[in-house]
Parts: C-alpha cells; sequence; structure tokens
C-alpha cells in the first residue's frame, strides 16, 4: 500500500515510451500537421474577421489577434486532452499496450512519464501551428512570441497530468465526456480565450483564477502581441504546480488501477 | 546461473477480503519445463505477476533468476522474457516495428533488434513476414510473434500465460514445438494452461493450484501414480443405471457425472469382460492422465 502512494521516480527509460507513440504518429503526420493548421485557419479566419469586425477591438487589439492569442492555448489545452484520454485510454486498456510495456524492465511510471511527455510533445505541435497561423496573418509583433512555445509545453504537461489522471479512473471513453463537457468547455469560457474575464462576474472570476488555461493565456497573450507579460513567474507557477501535482496523482491513480 | 530459477517461499495475497494467494511455495529449477495448472481463478495469473514484481505480496519472498522482488523486479524482467494471455501487440506496427519498439523497452539499441529480426521470425514461423500489418495476421501467426516478441531480449526464462488458449491444433503443435527447443537451449519455462495434455507434453514438473494454495507437485507421471489408478473406464447409456451396482463390485473407485460413470481400476480387465457385447452400453478405455488427477483434486465443478 505504502509503494502504491509512493512518490513517482522518473527514469529516463520513458523515452522509450515516448519513441513508440512517436513512431505511430509519423505514419498519420501529414494529416495530424494539415489538421493542426487547418482547424485553426478556419475558426480565426470566421470569427477572427467576420465577430472582429462586429466587435473592433479587445483590450486595445484587433480581435483577430486577441482571439488568436487564446486559441494557441485553447489548442494546446484539447491536443493533451485528447492524447491523454483517448489516445491514452486506447492504448491502456483496449489494445494492453502498457502490460506489455510493463513485462520489460519498465515501470508504470516510466509508462505514465512517457505518455505524459508526449502528449505534452501533442499539445506543443498543435499551439506552435496556431502560432504560425497567427503569425502568417501578421498578428505576432515581437520575436518574443517564440517564448510562448515553452510555456505551452508547460500547458500541455498540466493538461496531460489531468487527462492521465482522468484516464485511470475511466470505464470507457463515455465517461470522457463528462470531463470534456463539465470540466474544459466551462475552462475554455472562463480563461479570457474569447473575452477578457474582467466581463465575469467577480465570484465567476475568482473561478476563472484557478484555471490553468486562464494562466496560460495570461502570459501567452503579451508575448505575442510584444509586450512584457507582467507576473509571468505566478501565472507560470500555477500551471506548473497543476502539471506536477496532477502527474503524481495520475501514477498513483493507475498505480491502483493497473498494479493489482 | 544459479540452480534454481525461481524461488517462492510463503506467498500470499490478498485483494479486499478475498485471499487468492493463500501461503505459496516452490521452487522452478534452471532448464526446466514448469507447468501452473488450476481451474479459472485459482490464482495462476496471480502467482505470474507476484513474480513478475507487478503486484506486491502481502507476505512472502520471491526470488526470480537469483533477484529479490519486487525490490530489483526490474533487474530481474530484463532477463525474462513474457508471453502474456491476452493479445498485446502494437496494431499500428508492422511485425519488425511490433519487435524493434519492443526491444527499446530492454534498452537493445536498433541496430542489435534489427539484427536478430531474420532469426526470431525463422523461429516463430513468421519468416518472410517482416512487413506485414499486424491486422492482416491471424490469431496464430499473433501468438507467434507474441512469442518472438518475448525472445527479444534473449532471456534466461520464459513466462507463458496460457499460450496455446485459442489456437488451431497446427499453431499448437509449433509453439509445443518451438517450447521444446527453447527447453533445449536451456530456457526456463514457466508456463500456466487449462489443458492437461499440454502440460503432460511439455512440463518436467507441474504444480495444480486451487484457491490460492498448491495442492499437488510433481511430474506428471509421478501425479498420475500417485494420486489415482493407472486405467479409466468411462460407461455411458441406456443400461447404465441397472447396470452401476456390477461397477461397484469390479472397480475400486467410480465416480458418476451426469450420464457417464468413471471407473478407475489397476487391472480393468474384470469389469471390461462384462461390458464387451452390451449394447445398452458404450465405453471408452484408456490409461489414467494428468486430466484425471486434476479433476479428482479439483472436482467437477464450474469454475466461473
Amino acid at each position: 500500500m505504502t509503494r502504491r502512494l509512493a512518490l513517482p521516480v522518473i527514469s529516463l527509460r520513458f523515452v522509450a515510451v515516448w519513441g513508440r507513440n512517436w513512431l505511430v504518429w509519423r505514419k498519420l503526420a501529414l494529416p495530424s500537421v494539415l489538421a493542426n493548421l487547418a482547424d485553426p485557419l478556419i475558426v480565426l479566419f470566421g470569427l477572427g474577421y467576420g465577430l472582429g469586425a462586429v466587435l473592433g477591438t479587445v483590450d486595445g487589439m484587433s480581435y483577430f489577434a486577441y482571439l488568436g492569442a487564446g486559441f494557441v492555448c485553447s489548442a494546446a489545452m484539447y491536443a493533451a486532452t485528447f492524447e491523454s484520454l483517448y489516445s491514452a485510454f486506447s492504448r491502456m486498456h483496449v489494445q494492453r499496450t502498457w502490460e506489455a510495456i510493463v513485462n520489460a524492465p519498465m515501470n508504470l511510471e516510466d509508462v505514465v512519464a512517457g505518455e505524459w511527455v508526449w502528449a505534452a510533445t501533442k499539445a506543443f505541435a498543435a499551439g506552435a501551428c496556431v502560432l504560425a497561423v497567427v503569425a502568417a496573418f501578421g498578428y505576432v509583433r515581437s520575436p518574443a512570441a517564440l517564448a510562448a512555445l515553452p510555456v505551452i509545453v508547460v500547458l500541455g504537461l498540466a493538461f496531460a497530468a489531468l487527462g492521465l489522471a482522468i484516464n485511470a479512473l475511466a470505464s470507457g471513453y463515455d465517461f470522457f465526456s463528462y470531463y470534456m463537457t463539465v470540466v474544459l468547455t466551462p475552462m475554455l469560457m472562463l480563461s479570457g480565450v474569447f473575452f477578457p474575464v474582467d466581463q465575469l462576474p467577480a465570484g465567476v472570476r475568482a473561478v476563472s483564477v484557478v484555471l490553468p488555461l486562464y494562466h496560460g493565456v495570461s502570459i501567452v497573450r503579451p508575448l505575442l502581441s510584444g509586450e512584457y507579460p507582467s507576473g509571468w513567474p505566478g501565472h507560470l507557477g500555477v500551471i506548473a504546480a497543476y502539471a506536477i501535482v496532477g502527474f503524481t496523482i495520475a501514477v498513483v491513480l493507475t498505480r491502483r488501477r493497473l498494479l493489482r | 546461473m544459479s540452480a534454481v530459477a525461481l524461488q517462492v517461499r510463503g506467498l500470499r495475497k490478498t485483494y479486499a477480503a478475498l485471499e487468492v494467494i493463500a501461503g505459496i511455495d516452490l521452487s522452478v529449477l534452471a532448464g526446466e519445463c514448469f507447468g501452473l495448472l488450476g481451474p479459472n481463478g485459482a490464482g495462476k495469473t496471480t502467482t505470474l505477476k507476484l513474480c513478475l514484481g507487478l503486484t506486491e505480496p502481502d507476505a512472502g519472498d520471491i526470488r526470480l533468476l537469483g533477484e529479490p522482488v519486487p525490490a530489483r523486479a526490474r533487474a530481474a524482467r530484463a532477463r525474462v522474457g513474457v508471453v502474456p494471455q491476452f493479445d498485446s501487440l502494437d496494431p499500428d506496427f508492422s511485425v519488425a516495428e511490433n519487435l524493434v519498439v519492443y526491444g527499446r523497452y530492454f534498452g537493445i539499441p536498433e541496430r542489435v533488434i534489427r539484427s536478430r529480426i531474420p532469426e526470431l521470425l525463422e523461429f516463430s514461423g513468421l519468416a518472410g513476414r517482416a512487413a506485414a500489418k499486424l491486422p492482416t495476421l491471424s490469431g496464430g501467426m499473433k501468438r507467434r510473434l507474441t512469442l518472438a516478441r518475448a525472445l527479444v531480449n534473449d532471456p534466461e526464462l520464459l513466462f507463458m500465460d496460457e499460450p496455446t488458449t485459442g489456437l488451431d491444433p497446427q499453431a499448437r503443435h509449433l509453439i509445443w514445438e518451438r517450447l521444446r527447443q527453447l527447453a533445449q537451449r536451456g530456457k526456463t519455462v514457466i508456463l500456466t494452461t487449462h489443458f492437461m495434455e499440454e502440460a503432460e507434453r511439455l512440463c518436467s514438473r507441474v504444480a495444480i493450484m486451487d484457491h490460492g494454495r498448491l495442492i499437488a507437485l510433481g511430474s506428471p507421471r509421478a501425479l498420475v501414480r500417485e494420486h489415482i489408478e493407472p486405467q479409466v473406464v468411462e460407461v455411458h447409456g441406456a443400461g447404465l443405471a441397472a447396470w452401476m451396482p456390477d461397477a461397484a463390485a469390479l472397480t475400486p473407485r467410480q465416480e458418476h457425472v451426469g450420464e457417464t460413470l468413471f471407473c478407475y481400476a489397476a487391472d480393468p480387465e474384470p469389469l471390461l469382460e462384462r461390458l464387451r457385447g452390451r449394447a445398452d452400453l458404450t465405453y471408452v478405455h484408456r490409461p489414467a492422465n494428468l486430466e484425471d488427477v486434476f479433476l479428482k483434486l479439483t472436482g467437477r465443478d464450474l469454475r466461473d
């Protein structure tokens, strides 16, 4: 029992698990990258130009630029979530890939860590693609925008950790719709992706402050428009805390599920 | 290599209130093919998981290839191959990629694995199939690929959890043949099975498990000798009920199961004499086997 609650010890062996997923992804890389580009392209074009024409400027910037920065973060959130819920569940439960791996000299921590970093990699790819689209439309104001890339990785780690914890509790794919509907969709609305959070009533705004997506947007948006992201250590600290605590919980829950 | 490949002492494991492993002691010698038999739910798979360090025992000591488990399970697993009960091959990969990716989990460089692939595929009857996609393989081929995958690290010991369940006779015989070859190369094999014929053919020793305990241990032949009369006559037919008192007088032990009477005897000749020429009774005379021992020790009730 004590072993089950022990803190995860990550060894570099997790790279082999990451490598397994990378090899699968490489086979489908082109359609995957195209989807990562086409999706924000279509939505940003529609909402950014269409809705932007009605709204004018938001928080002193064009709505396209405002929304683009939000989408960089929400794309990372959804990419990490899908990978750590549906894809990880397929590998864990349906294909029994994780069971095969732990029969080799690999620990369950190595497996969960490999999936964790892999989902963050997908989040990075998705966020970077949106960033490229926003830049292509000319809404990235400074090379400082490149500093958003590591932020996307940490954000990806946070959502991957939450996803893997949910994955360890799931009885089937249907279980994930609760998480998507009850947690992620409200988070998308409350994190300043579409509109500034100060439009929200004070009580609801208090909720925003505990959401990792809000903190991601709070760093990424100023970086894209060439401003200094004030308070970034605090924002990044919250995201990193979600990543680290979430990963620990995910490991403990996955042990409980599989090592019995 | 130590002479004892697997040593288990006082092993116990409880789930909720149910003691699934209730004190097991056994040792498997290096180079031996050892069979773990038992009805569903007897604790076979749990025993394997405990020996691999995939779950923690509540009590007891395990030494796998000299390494204490679970403390040094990782080091032990590096020298072990596992053929799990359920298919866990990677459906997104080709045959060769399955082996390469699995070898990486052992830290084996891709170059080394690639150089071993032809030999591994040859051994498992998959020569020339390196590029085949997984969905194109039959159940038997997947099983053989799982065996090849378990050999990717050239293990000293192989765990096989019901290696031939669901296979056709051809595929089953190929697996048996390969297991014999592995034994000849000095590999230790520990397998679980429901098929007594399989255990009798392959295993130098078997342990019969039930309710988390070992209830018999020895060579298949010794178990038959020790636990059961050497000859069996199975009788069924319309006249069975009326004829049963005769059987009771002529054989030391009978078992009546449904429509069939199993008569166990050292010398069944008097019984056979009475049976010959009877139109209302059908019979089969055969030597006693491990399945008779198994059913005697674990009972005939269904286990679900």
